[in-house]
């Protein structure tokens, strides 16, 4: 669907009005996963492996099940056999088979009349292991006599020789690097290290669910995608996927982390088990950063020529990252995006995804992006200090714009990077003095954002108002900005719009909440299906005039002959025709459904000032500014809250947040005060500058605008540090210990 | 376990619960109440989703044991707003576009309203570090300051 | 004829090419016959490729047109946070 260009001159559509739900979230009101309850319902709680990687001997429930209140127990056993690739992954992760493959991983559950009757009784649950060597990190997984953690589990694109724990690679490329090197003035190579960060959303993941023998039943839950939930739970269950009906709760925070299942398939065992009763499941903190995914952690090698002047002539990377104890770390993506930045004719990119005894990873906000905007914009900056250029000319020169070939491939279409790049530069931030201990740092990033499949209904009630119904969880605002945009397709009030979350037996299948696909693609659906029901409007207002329905026009919410030729009529206003539309013709609803293909990606720059202390090695974030392109704001106020807050989840990850896993391969810090995101004292206000480059891909030229923010942060963190002390830091998070050691080392020489 | 009966105030209304001896407050609040509002983020004390104030003293709720409520008058977020009239803090909340997700919402709002009855006139700093125990993962905190302070600024105007 | 440009790593499954040619008039038709021409193509297929062409990312869709004359180029399966 195209741009509509004669629509530029906006009514609804770039203003801010208070989101719909407001009331309910300042009230307490608003019903989150945990906060639903149901008469009969009982809990339940999980059984988890206290080693990273253990074969289950023995599951002894006899002394749990002997309880009072305890109504049932469920082990790999009541699942289905033979499921096979991520299907079975899925079962696995959310139950141990064989052998428990990392620290949290579940084994065992129990259904009680209580949650802490159903406390007691998981620590009555008796597990006999034998504990097998573990490994944790990603090089020394790589290595030989690592030990393997399932055989058999590479695909395809697995060359001979590697590891058994590489279960897939990843070669893309083009150009001739030799070339390209020897085009440069200036070669460098360097190693970096990003530990894996939780999403860490303040909502831990809770569920209520309820299934019969018979395999019919209902969840509710808090999750970004209710259609991947009833797919994934009823494939892990072996039942037909529209048996559960599955019905989103608010969801308080998810970042990709809340696109899989968890606990939800754990619910619908036990209540089957427990003869139909709801079993209500919520995860405390602990058992989130242990058992739910958090990023891949990766191992980075770059390599980039450039000459005197700021060319980059080659590129060269090599990425390797672990998933967790299952395939699906995101050096797929790494591997596409890492030089997105800069047109580059010769460039080349090596993946390894491997497996460790963690927990299976999960999306996480531009999963695969940030890590490798952290090597490759460091590097960039490392060349540019050396050779005396100007970070952002030097981008500029070598930016991805209009018409430039990809690093991926494809040509670019319309993309803001320069815009962003000439904003950031132009603003007040840029040109602010520094004092001593101070630096600055600037880096930019990509997301491709994604369109996915999609289905939305709009319906017209009897007095002109209109009803949307989305299938798209609203994280961050999205139901104000799809009743903007329905506001604005109808030429109505943004008040006259109510949006509703439709569980997965109203709508056609919908992907999550993710890619930065809702305001994309739900909005263009929300339009879509709008521009429908008016067609049908006009359609009854011709009918009522007698003439062809061609010849009426829709203009400011009503109906209107399109000219003197048409005949002489009042305009029928949208309220009229609602209200006589049982009379005319029976009820007025418009629908989309569809996988629209017209995403575009943002670019974004950020800059950021720090102060280090000598005396601690601490980074104190001074001043930090977000450009980045939206392609059309709709609602501007959360366009900026997508930029503030992935620029503060990129900050954590680059000075604070980590995995920290013990020689035993337990993980050492799963509580919010040592797994420390940032707190409000931690943080300046975060300026923004909305770019837009409309994308022509959407009717009112909307880009997805949630990922990319977390991606200039890591590299722009390092490379603000570089600037205040002339260290490099190569490896997050770069927290005040290894500073201060660094700041140590280079004082000694 | 044998249970305990508490009897306590909770939003300006009598309220009784029983309850056993190890658990918390916020779990008497959400699941024997059903006040949903304050949540459980950690259960640690570290993100301030469950804060309720205890006889005008803010707390977590997650580390406050139920029968220590005997007696006591307890403040939740569905206590603030009076009737249909939001407190400046819960409306400026929402035209400031301070939350994302929301759930963070109940506990920062409690948080922020404990500290203007304390000090009406905070700067930005004192605010930050009074709000440090209250951890929102969507917003960055920006609009969540310019929030308070701006009803702040209403609260002392029209007081 | 339309011309798929491949990713490196696929080389070996194309007898060393990294643009091979195919018929077909839709997304759908040019894969399967990518598939027919280079049977160890079939499993990178099934695990799931996006494709683009003249710059637009397909990600599943198997009806979208191709032209003769478009510019394609398998990718790999996109997801995001």
């Amino acid at each position: 669907m195209a741009l509509d260009n004669k629509n530029n001159e906006f009514k609804v559509i770039g203003s801010t009005p208070n989101r719909p739900d407001g009331l309910d979230k300042v009230t307490g009101r608003a019903r989150f996963g945990a906060d639903i309850s149901v008469p009969g319902m009982l809990h339940g709680a999980v059984v988890r492996s206290p080693h990273a990687h253990a074969k289950i001997v023995k599951i002894d429930a006899s002394k749990a099940l002997a309880m009072k209140g305890v109504k049932a127990v469920i082990t790999r056993a009541d699942f289905p056999e033979g499921l096979e690739g991520e299907d079975w992954n899925l079962q696995e992760n959310a139950m141990a088979g064989e052998k428990a493959l990392y620290d949290g991983h579940a084994v065992a559950a129990v259904a009680a009349t209580s949650p802490l009757a159903a406390r007691d009784a998981a620590k009555l649950i008796e597990v006999e292991y034998e504990v097998l060597l573990h490994v944790t990190d990603v090089d020394e997984a790589m290595k030989d006599g690592a030990p393997a953690i399932r055989e058999g589990a590479a695909d395809y694109s697995v060359p001979e020789g590697l590891h058994p724990n590489v279960v897939r690679f990843f070669d893309t490329g083009m150009g001739d690097l030799d070339k390209g090197f020897a085009e440069a003035d200036l070669v460098v190579e360097r190693s970096y290290t990003t530990e894996a960060a939780h999403q860490g959303y303040i909502e831990p993941h809770a569920c209520l669910g309820q299934m019969g023998a018979d395999g019919r039943g209902e969840l509710w839950c808090c999750t970004q995608g209710h259609w991947f939930i009833r797919r994934m739970s009823t494939a892990v269950l072996g039942v037909e996927t529209t048996n559960i009906r599955v019905t989103p709760s608010e969801i308080g925070g998810g970042f990709g982390g809340k696109t899989t299942i968890t606990i939800e398939p754990l619910s619908l065992a036990l209540s089957r088990k427990a003869g139909g009763a709801p079993v209500k499941m919520v995860m405390n903190r602990g058992e989130v950063l242990r058992a739910t995914g958090p990023t891949s952690s990766a191992s980075m090698d770059i390599k980039m020529g450039m000459t005197k002047d700021g060319k980059i002539t080659a590129a060269h990377g090599t990425f390797r990252m672990q998933g967790g104890a299952f395939p699906g770390a995101p050096v797929d993506v790494t591997t596409m995006l890492a030089f997105a930045n800069y047109t580059i004719e010769n460039v080349h990119h090596i993946g390894y995804d491997v497996i460790t005894n963690r927990p299976k990873q999960a999306a996480y906000r531009a999963p695969g992006a940030p890590m490798a905007a952290f090597a490759v914009e460091s590097t960039v900056d490392e060349m540019c200090r050396t050779l005396g250029l100007d970070p952002i000319e030097t981008r500029l020169k070598n930016a991805s714009r209009d018409g430039t070939r990809s690093t991926f491939g494809p040509k670019f279409g319309p993309v803001g990077l320069v815009e962003s790049l000439e904003a950031a530069r132009d603003h007040a931030n840029y040109k602010m003095p520094l004092g001593p201990n101070q630096g600055r740092g600037v880096a930019s990033g990509y997301w491709m954002n994604w369109g996915g499949e999609t289905s939305a209904s709009v319906a017209m009630s009897e007095d002109g108002t209109v009803t949307v119904s989305v299938g798209t969880p609203d994280i961050g605002g999205s139901r104000a900005s799809m009743a903007l945009m329905a506001a604005e397709a109808f030429g109505i009030a943004y008040e006259n719009v109510r949006v509703n979350i439709s569980d997965t037996g109203a709508l056609g299948v919908n992907e999550p909440t993710h890619g930065s696909r809702a305001t994309y693609a739900s909005g263009l659906a929300t339009i879509k299906a709008a521009e429908e029901c008016i067609t049908k409007m006009c359609k009854r207002a011709a009918d009522k005039w007698g003439i062809d329905a061609d010849a009426v026009i829709w203009e400011d919410g009503s109906a209107k002959p399109s000219g003197p030729n048409a005949g002489e009529f009042d305009p029928l206003s949208i309220g009229e025709i609602c209200a006589e539309m049982g009379e005319t013709g029976g009820p007025i609803s418009g629908h989309y459904e569809g996988s629209p293909t017209g995403f575009s990606g943002s670019f974004g720059t950020h800059v950021v000032d720090v102060e280090i202390d000598p005396e601690t090695g601490h980074t104190t974030v001074l001043r930090y500014l977000v450009v980045q392109d939206a392609g059309k704001a709709i609602h501007p106020a959360y366009v900026e809250g997508q930029f503030q807050g992935g620029a503060a989840q990129g900050i954590g990850w680059a000075l604070n947040e980590e995995y920290i896993y013990g020689e035993d391969g337990r993980l050492q810090n799963p509580v919010f005060l040592d797994y420390r995101i940032p707190v409000a004292s931690d943080l300046p206000m975060i300026d923004t500058v909305i770019v837009e480059v409309p994308n022509p891909g959407h009717p009112y030229g909307v880009r997805g605008v949630g990922e990319t923010g977390i991606t200039p942060p890591l590299p722009a963190l390092a490379n603000a540090i570089a600037d205040a002390t002339g260290l490099r830091m190569r490896g997050l998070p770069m927290t005040p210990p290894k500073i201060l050691a660094a700041l140590k080392a280079q004082k000694n020489g | 376990m044998s249970k305990v009966h508490v009897t306590t105030t909770v939003n300006g209304d009598q309220a009784e619960f029983l309850c056993e001896p190890r658990e918390t407050l916020l779990d008497c609040l959400r699941d024997k109440l059903h006040l949903t509002g304050s949540k459980e983020g950690c259960g640690t004390g570290d993100c301030g989703a469950c804060s309720v104030t205890v006889d005008d003293r803010l707390v977590c709720s997650c580390l406050m044991l139920g029968v220590e409520a005997e007696g006591k008058e307890i403040k939740t977020i569905e206590g603030m707003a009076d009737g249909e009239n939001l407190r400046p803090l819960q409306a400026k909340f929402i035209e400031h576009a301070a939350l994302q997700c929301g759930v963070c919402t109940p506990g920062i709002l409690v948080a922020s309203e404990a500290l203007l009855k304390k000090n009406p006139d905070p700067t930005e700093e004192e605010l930050r570090y009074w709000l440090a125990g209250n951890l929102c993962r969507c917003t960055g905190y920006d609009k969540i300051i310019r929030a308070v302070m701006d009803a702040a600024a209403e609260m002392r105007e029209t007081s | 004829m339309v011309e798929i440009n491949l990713w490196s790593g696929l080389r070996r499954f194309a007898d060393g090419k990294d643009k091979v040619e195919v018929s077909g008039k839709t997304v759908g038709e040019i894969l399967d016959d990518l598939v027919a021409r280079y049977p160890g193509m079939a499993p990178v297929i099934k695990a799931g490729v996006s494709i683009s062409v003249d710059g637009e990312i397909i990600p599943t869709g198997r009806r979208e047109p191709v032209k003769e004359d478009s510019e394609v180029f398998l990718l790999q399966r996109l997801k995001g946070g």
